[in-house]
């Protein structure tokens, strides 16, 4: 099943490379302008933008032509006299009404490009995109599907240990993907602080608030790849949050939405059957829970373990990471702790990965448990066989004292 | 007063005796009312946050100048950002204007002290103790506060380290601070002009603090009751800012904005006023349209009360919201726009000289008014879902803060410190400070406009390939900047120290009362109120 997602994963990875060669053979360099973008918003906020600019530009030149004139012709250094007059009301007058209607000029069509912005009424796709730090879920509500979409530039990269890739900061594990000529709505909403799903070329900028959900609303016209940042500073990893989306035709976006495993039957076969996971070696385990703590775990925890206390404890040393029960350790990552930032990952990491990063970190950094911890470990805690531990309360145990 | 006037002639240069040695050096300027002593006191500490506030600003540039994790992570880069900016605004723009308002509104409406001196040096003295607050949450354990200077909910409160706390009280101590000074500013003005000086008769940076002061008024208690909140959401288990207990994360933006909106015009509206002064004086004729800058800058000060939503046009307020806030923040380009038109129409058939205070004005109608092009298309709402939390944004408002704020800062130190110092500055080493600010200023931050279109969000320590290039450019430009502002330190110092003698009226086309005093003016300004026809 895992495998089969894992295959599924790397065909993605490579037909998203190949689209990216085709399409849009690099992101510009040197790019001076807005997106044109693939939606009719995009244009639309595109032409209003250029217009905005040109309006600028005029009054600009107009405004610093009479300005440089008086600089090189109005200096006493050429003998120029001052005149004395300082007051006109009809000059002041006209330089007041002149702006004014401008401005109506620019504030009809920006009013009707949002009218147009705004109405998100019938869609053909639903899409609820949900922020989390540091990663974007995305929820096709019609068809059942929900994803988590991390970033997959390798930490390496980011260390400038290995050479950067040509997406850098700028891929997914996991891209959205979405058919073209449909109406999609986004409902855009977040689970920790807020964030602010864009993609430039879709013409959205949403920010994803705790609690309250917002619409908006995109419909690609080009196959291709698109891609955005988180826009709004949501913590440490604000900027190791892409957002990638793959457009594709209607045909090729049914044909994904069969592949896809629905919601629910993700763990459906190893919640009733433990025992079968598959056993690995302490070197797999290793080497991929480094991966993934890196990637995940390390923004907060830091690569080296020592976190920040006190808003991030150190799990170098720590009590959950080398003491007993490893069930203690195993429930914090898959329930999280409530009111901070270490969220529950039993929906976003598979067995797997989870016995991975408990297994490093219970071996890094000089915790050397020598525990080698199995995803049927993992299935057990996750199927609730072990009683959690009790919430210590601070005050009471003289932590305050 | 009468008090003032027995000893006034005795102190003519120099403050009270408190003592000798260092002890009497420390009263001498802790117990100082003086509105010439806190003046310098606030332009000092506004010289030193300008340099560490810079230093910050590099340090987000080092770690920008290339792609990848290099120098700093990303949790100090947090904290960098929040810091740059927090300090550049309540540590260098704010008590800057308030020390140019001290030394400069008792002479320029002839009195002899500001109305309320004791009070004047509590509001000061409450400063540094507050910047230390704040910058000792940089060595507490968890760090600093690392949510941006904007403090957005729930990142401030649930997410945010325990120095937080800190923060919150350093914030209530600058509002106190600011609140009181505001207070003896509006009391000097409306109290003690000299017999004659009407209203419209007031120089023009008298105008626009007297207006900046009933802001600080409305808004500081503002931002208390804002960081007030976040405190009990934190810690009383209140749920403001917590949608799961009923509050609203947005409730905190609009508390902020409607906080920060008028915030911005009280750093922009004194650096108009310094403008206005600066202009006239180097074309040697009268300010354009008087009382039309008097009715545009109140009536900038008004609307900015209105336009605070265009801040947060993406967080989903609703479109009648968005169409109200968009035609109001348009609607205030008309002011800037007369302000703009009336300082060219000033130069125009002037006889101008350019001695460094008028190239930094000039230089700032110029610049600012680009940041004002862009404040216009960042006003258009469906164009502000591409803009916002972009570096588009980064540049708008760096170009109104920094060559126009900040310009505007270093032309009224060149323009009034012979004056205050009795001594010319260097004119030589002024005019290359000024080239390379202006050169430099201008590759720091016009670039940033590419990089916000292509699509660099803001306060991301690390970035895609495709934006490298801009990236050292600005980077390049950023460092040229911030080294060249250590010319305008020794230019500073040296004329301090001595250089040529001063006249009283300094400049040729110098208008006003503080020109007719002596440099360096006497310690107690007007000891006897001028005449004024």
């Amino acid at each position: 099943m895992l495998n089969r997602l894992n295959l599924c994963r790397i065909a993605m990875l490579y037909s998203v490379l190949g689209l990216c060669q085709s399409l849009q053979a690099a992101a510009d360099p040197w790019q001076l302008n807005m997106h044109k973008g693939v939606t009719p918003l995009s244009h639309d906020i595109y032409d209003l933008h250029m217009v905005a600019l040109a309006v600028c530009t005029v009054i600009g030149i107009l405004v610093f032509g009479v300005m440089i004139y008086s600089l090189i012709h109005h200096r006493k250094s050429k003998g120029h006299k001052a005149a004395s007059f300082h007051d006109n009301v009809r000059v002041e007058i006209l330089w007041t009404i002149i702006p004014f209607l401008i401005l109506v000029g620019l504030a009809v069509p920006a009013t009707k490009v949002l009218i147009r912005l705004e109405d998100s009424s019938e869609s053909d796709v639903t899409i609820k995109v949900i922020g989390h730090q540091w990663k974007w879920q995305y929820q096709y509500l019609d068809q059942g599907i929900n994803f988590y979409s991390n970033l997959s530039t390798p930490f390496a990269q980011i260390e400038n240990q290995k050479p950067k890739d040509q997406w850098y900061l700028l891929q997914v594990d996991k891209p959205l993907v979405l058919p073209i000529h449909k109406k999609v709505r986004f409902l855009v909403t977040s689970n920790d602080v807020i964030h602010s799903w864009w993609v430039p070329e879709l013409g959205v900028k949403r920010d994803a608030i705790p609690g309250f959900m917002h619409e908006a609303w995109a419909r690609i016209e080009k196959p291709g790849v698109y891609r955005g940042q988180c826009a709004e500073l949501c913590g440490i990893n604000h900027g190791f949050m892409p957002i990638v989306v793959e457009a594709v035709t209607e045909k090729a976006f049914d044909a994904w939405v069969a592949k896809q495993t629905k919601v629910q039957d993700k763990y459906a076969a190893s919640v009733n059957k433990p025992k079968e996971q598959k056993v690995m070696t302490r070197k797999a385990l290793m080497e991929e829970g480094k991966a993934k703590y890196d990637l995940i775990c390390s923004a907060c925890h830091q690569p080296n373990g020592t976190g920040i206390p006190p808003m991030y404890p150190a799990l170098k040393a720590s009590s959950v990471a080398v003491g007993y029960p490893i069930s203690r350790h195993i429930g914090i990552i898959l329930d999280g702790v409530p009111g901070s930032a270490m969220q529950p990952y039993k929906e976003q990491l598979s067995d797997d990965e989870v016995a991975a990063i408990v297994t490093y970190e219970r071996n890094a950094w000089g915790n050397n448990t020598n525990d080698i911890v199995q995803p049927a470990d993992i299935a057990k805690v996750r199927n609730a066989e072990v009683i959690k531990p009790k919430m210590v309360k601070k005050v009471l145990s003289g932590g305050l004292r | 007063m009468s008090e003032t006037l027995v000893h006034g002639d005795e102190h003519e240069a120099h403050g009270p005796e408190q003592g000798k040695g260092i002890l009497g050096f420390i009263k001498r300027w802790l117990f100082t009312t003086n509105h010439k002593d806190i003046g310098t006191l606030y332009l000092l500490i506004a010289l030193a946050s300008f340099f560490l506030a810079g230093a910050m600003a590099l340090l987000i540039r080092v770690e920008l100048f290339q792609p990848g994790h290099r120098f700093v992570d990303p949790n100090l880069f947090n904290q960098m950002t929040t810091f740059h900016g927090l300090i550049m605004l309540f540590g260098v723009v704010m008590p800057a204007f308030t020390g140019l308002a001290n030394w400069q509104i008792p002479m320029m409406i002839g009195a002899p002290d500001m109305a309320l001196p004791r009070l004047n040096n509590w509001s000061f003295w409450i400063l540094p103790f507050a910047f230390s607050l704040l910058l000792s949450t940089l060595f507490h354990k968890g760090g600093g506060p690392n949510f941006g200077w904007t403090m957005y909910a729930p990142l401030s409160t649930t997410y945010a380290p325990p120095s937080t706390d800190f923060m919150i009280f350093s914030v209530h101590m600058l509002g106190i601070s600011s609140i009181m000074g505001s207070i003896n500013i509006i009391a000097t003005i409306l109290n003690m002009r000299a017999p004659g000086m009407t209203m419209m008769k007031m120089p023009i940076f008298v105008w626009t603090w007297l207006i900046t002061a009933f802001l600080l008024i409305a808004i500081m208690p503002v931002l208390a009751g804002a960081v007030t909140m976040m405190l009990a959401d934190r810690h009383f288990g209140t749920s403001f800012f917590e949608a799961a207990g009923g509050g609203d994360p947005i409730l905190f933006q609009h508390i902020f904005w409607f906080f920060g909106h008028p915030e911005v015009y009280v750093l922009i509206l004194p650096a108009f006023g310094v403008i206005s002064e600066i202009i006239p004086t180097f074309s040697r004729k009268p300010l354009f349209g008087y009382s039309f800058m008097v009715y545009a800058t109140v009536s900038i000060a008004l609307m900015s009360f209105i336009v605070w939503v265009h801040h947060m046009f993406t967080t989903g307020v609703p479109l009648g919201a968005e169409l109200f806030f968009m035609y109001t923040t348009m609607l205030i380009a008309v002011p800037t726009g007369i302000k703009v038109f009336n300082w060219v129409a000033t130069m125009f058939k002037g006889a101008m000289t350019f001695e460094t205070p008028m190239l930094f004005a000039a230089a700032f109608v110029f610049l600012f008014t680009i940041g004002g092009f862009t404040g216009l298309m960042l006003a258009l709402v469906p164009a502000d879902y591409q803009y916002q939390d972009t570096y588009f944004v980064v540049g708008h408002f760096h170009y109104v803060l920094v060559p126009g704020v900040i310009f505007s800062l270093l032309g009224a130190v060149y323009y009034w410190l012979p004056k205050w110092t009795g001594h010319m500055y260097n004119e030589a080493l002024g005019k290359w400070h000024f080239w390379l600010s202006a050169i430099s200023v201008n590759i720091t931050f016009f670039p940033m406009h590419f990089l916000g279109l292509a699509g660099m969000p803001r306060r991301i320590p690390d970035y895609a390939l495709q934006f490298t290039n801009f990236n050292v450019i600005i980077s390049i430009g950023a460092f040229v900047f911030g080294f060249s502002q250590l010319l305008f330190l020794v230019n500073v110092i040296k004329t301090i120290r001595g250089g040529k003698k001063a006249t009283a009226r300094v400049w040729e086309g110098a208008h006003g009362l503080e020109w007719t005093l002596p440099s360096p003016p006497p310690y107690h300004s007007f000891v006897t109120p001028p005449k004024i026809d």
